[in-house]
């Protein structure tokens, strides 16, 4: 099975080495060739089990509660100036 | 005192003949002992723990709020948040992260005064079967230090198995509490999905993911479920149901329990001693009375591969987060976003880890979802209904917990599907949502062999009920590993 490594590794945002690339390769092939049995599953009628339990949305009155601890918080930031998260540049 | 379980040290406590001070410092002189050839813990919280313990004596003194973990020391899997105390999952990318709350779980334990004495070793974001892929170090099994504890709460497994804590909590995925629990001659029980609220466990596969103890005995995971289980405002997926006393279903009786064997799981890829040990559990349970009979899911032969699409395909969503933004690593000097996000995801994330984002991605790409993910959810249900069939006529399913005992290290790390295999009786359960338990039954050799009982969706109770009874008519829980 031929899988286009450089592609997922972008949609994944990793940057794999040329190694890891290989490695991967025939690694996710053997696994998705393993995956392929399920196909043997006649499912035509089948509906598809997101969640195991009944599940529905819970919703609950939009209101702003105060934050006590946003420099607890922002301490785990890798970069953060006047209370906001700061990265590299987006627009040239 | 540190081979007691919870139930046993709770009467000494409250009776005053032991101090919760003495039993964390005992705690602690245990790990300075064998924490050197077990590894179980990536982080030690000693001064937090005794000031706990003073509290705990405190409130023994008073008579006030005394709670059956009050003063019991604890250790919390490393995927679980603690305010101000390092939460790595075991991962480089977090390996500096102090949370800014407690997880649920956490919050329970704190308030019903158990002393946490640390956070213990895992698999890497919870992803692996024998808590090698941790960033940090593998941990070892307490039975054999050549032989892994499982995973990937097997840091919690050991830490329990090595009596250097008394309880443990772990997270179960496709079997990360019961299969090291397994390997490392412990209780484990993976609640059913929703009956303990996730908040504060650091995300794996979110419709999978579900919390649970490990201890020494089925008395123990009794009464760490009366704590842990229950509906949570702040985890929509917890389900808003009354929370029995767990420990009613302490009787020691199965007369006329309905037992069903699954026969997909006793025949080939299940190790012979494995198999053994397990018809001689059945054996025992139907000179107790409880009547048996065989099971067929013919659908456990795909459940493998349904999980390794399905929880990658959630995982590769949930692993997003990590991007160097908001907290963890961040790769310097990188010029742009988008080269920043990469490269810090690379040096970050471990070879399985990165894997399974691999996977999970190509899983739910354009032109494969349909084929790959799709095709899984709709597989999901046949296993699903497959269970309802079999608990028609069943109380609670039997099968081996892992087709082998703990392998060594090293074993399995350079094929990732011989790996994923370690977990085939364990998977079907996750998929489903359902609650199994895992308890000793057994040695081949040294190493300790797990019978896996598993019930229907918030029946637990039939678990306890089940497993307390040919707890108590055995004698493998009392045997320690000797380090």
């Amino acid at each position: 099975m031929q899988i286009d490594i450089e592609h997922i590794a972008r949609l994944a945002r990793v940057a794999l080495s040329p190694e890891e690339k290989k490695l991967f390769a025939r690694q996710l092939s053997s696994i998705l060739e393993f995956a392929a049995n399920l196909q043997k599953v006649e499912t035509n009628d089948i509906p598809p089990t997101a969640h195991a339990i009944p599940m529905k949305n819970v919703l609950r009155e939009d209101k702003t509660i105060p934050c006590e601890n946003v420099e607890e918080i922002l301490a785990n930031a890798p970069d953060e100036a006047s209370h906001m998260f700061r990265v590299p540049k987006i627009l040239e | 005192m540190n081979n007691k379980t919870a139930h046993e040290l709770h009467t000494l406590l409250t009776e005053r003949k032991l101090s919760a001070t003495e039993l964390t410092e005992a705690a602690f002189a245990r790990i300075e002992k064998v924490e050197d050839k077990v590894k179980a813990f990536v982080t030690l919280t000693k001064d937090e723990a005794l000031k706990q313990a003073r509290a705990a004596d405190e409130q023994f003194k008073s008579g006030k709020n005394i709670t059956p973990l009050t003063g019991i020391p604890i250790a919390v899997k490393d995927n679980m948040c603690t305010r101000g105390t390092l939460t790595t999952c075991s991962s480089k990318i977090l390996a500096n992260y102090l949370p800014p709350y407690d997880a649920t779980v956490v919050t329970k334990l704190k308030a019903a005064g158990a002393v946490i004495i640390g956070k213990t070793n895992l698999d890497e974001f919870a992803m692996g079967s024998s808590t090698e892929n941790s960033a940090f170090h593998p941990t070892r099994n307490p039975w054999d230090v050549k032989t892994v504890p499982g995973g990937s709460s097997g840091g919690s497994a050991a830490a329990v198995a090595a009596s250097e804590t008394i309880l443990a909590t772990g997270s179960d995925t496709g079997g990360s509490i019961r299969q090291p629990a397994s390997f490392c001659g412990v209780v484990g029980l993976k609640p059913t999905y929703g009956r303990v609220s996730r908040y504060g466990l650091v995300a794996f596969a979110s419709s999978l993911d579900q919390i649970g103890p490990l201890t020494k005995d089925v008395t123990d995971a009794a009464i760490m479920m009366n704590l842990l289980a229950g509906h949570d405002p702040k985890d929509s997926t917890s389900v808003d149901l009354p929370v029995p006393d767990y420990r009613q279903a302490l009787v020691g009786d199965v007369k006329n329990v309905r037992i069903g064997v699954i026969k997909e799981l006793m025949g080939a890829g299940i190790e012979p001693e494995v198999k053994d040990a397990i018809k001689a559990a059945v054996n025992k349970l139907a000179e107790l009375g409880a009547k048996i009979t065989e099971v067929s899911l013919p659908s456990f032969e795909y459940a493998v591969a349904t999980y390794y699409l399905i929880a990658p395909a959630e995982a590769s969503s949930n692993l997003a987060r990590y991007d160097g933004v908001k907290f963890g690593l961040r790769t310097k000097g990188d010029k742009d976003l988008i080269t920043m996000y990469s490269n810090t995801r690379q040096e970050g994330f471990g070879p399985e880890v990165k894997r399974r984002i691999m996977l999970g991605t190509y899983a739910l790409s354009a032109g494969y979802y349909d084929a790959y993910y799709l095709k899984a959810l709709k597989v999901r249900t046949v296993i699903k209904r497959d269970f309802e069939k079999a608990f028609k006529d069943c109380d609670v399913l039997l099968s081996p917990t892992a087709p082998t005992v703990a392998f060594k290290l090293g074993a399995k790390t350079a094929d990732p599907l011989a790996m994923y295999l370690s977990d085939i009786a364990t998977i079907p359960v996750n998929l489903a949502g359902l609650p199994a338990l895992s308890l000793p039954c057994g040695f081949a050799g040294n190493l300790p062999i797990g019978l896996q009982v598993i019930g229907q969706a918030f029946k637990e109770d039939a678990l306890f009920r089940v497993s307390f009874a040919y707890e108590q008519n055995t004698e493998w829980h009392k045997k320690t590993a000797a380090l």
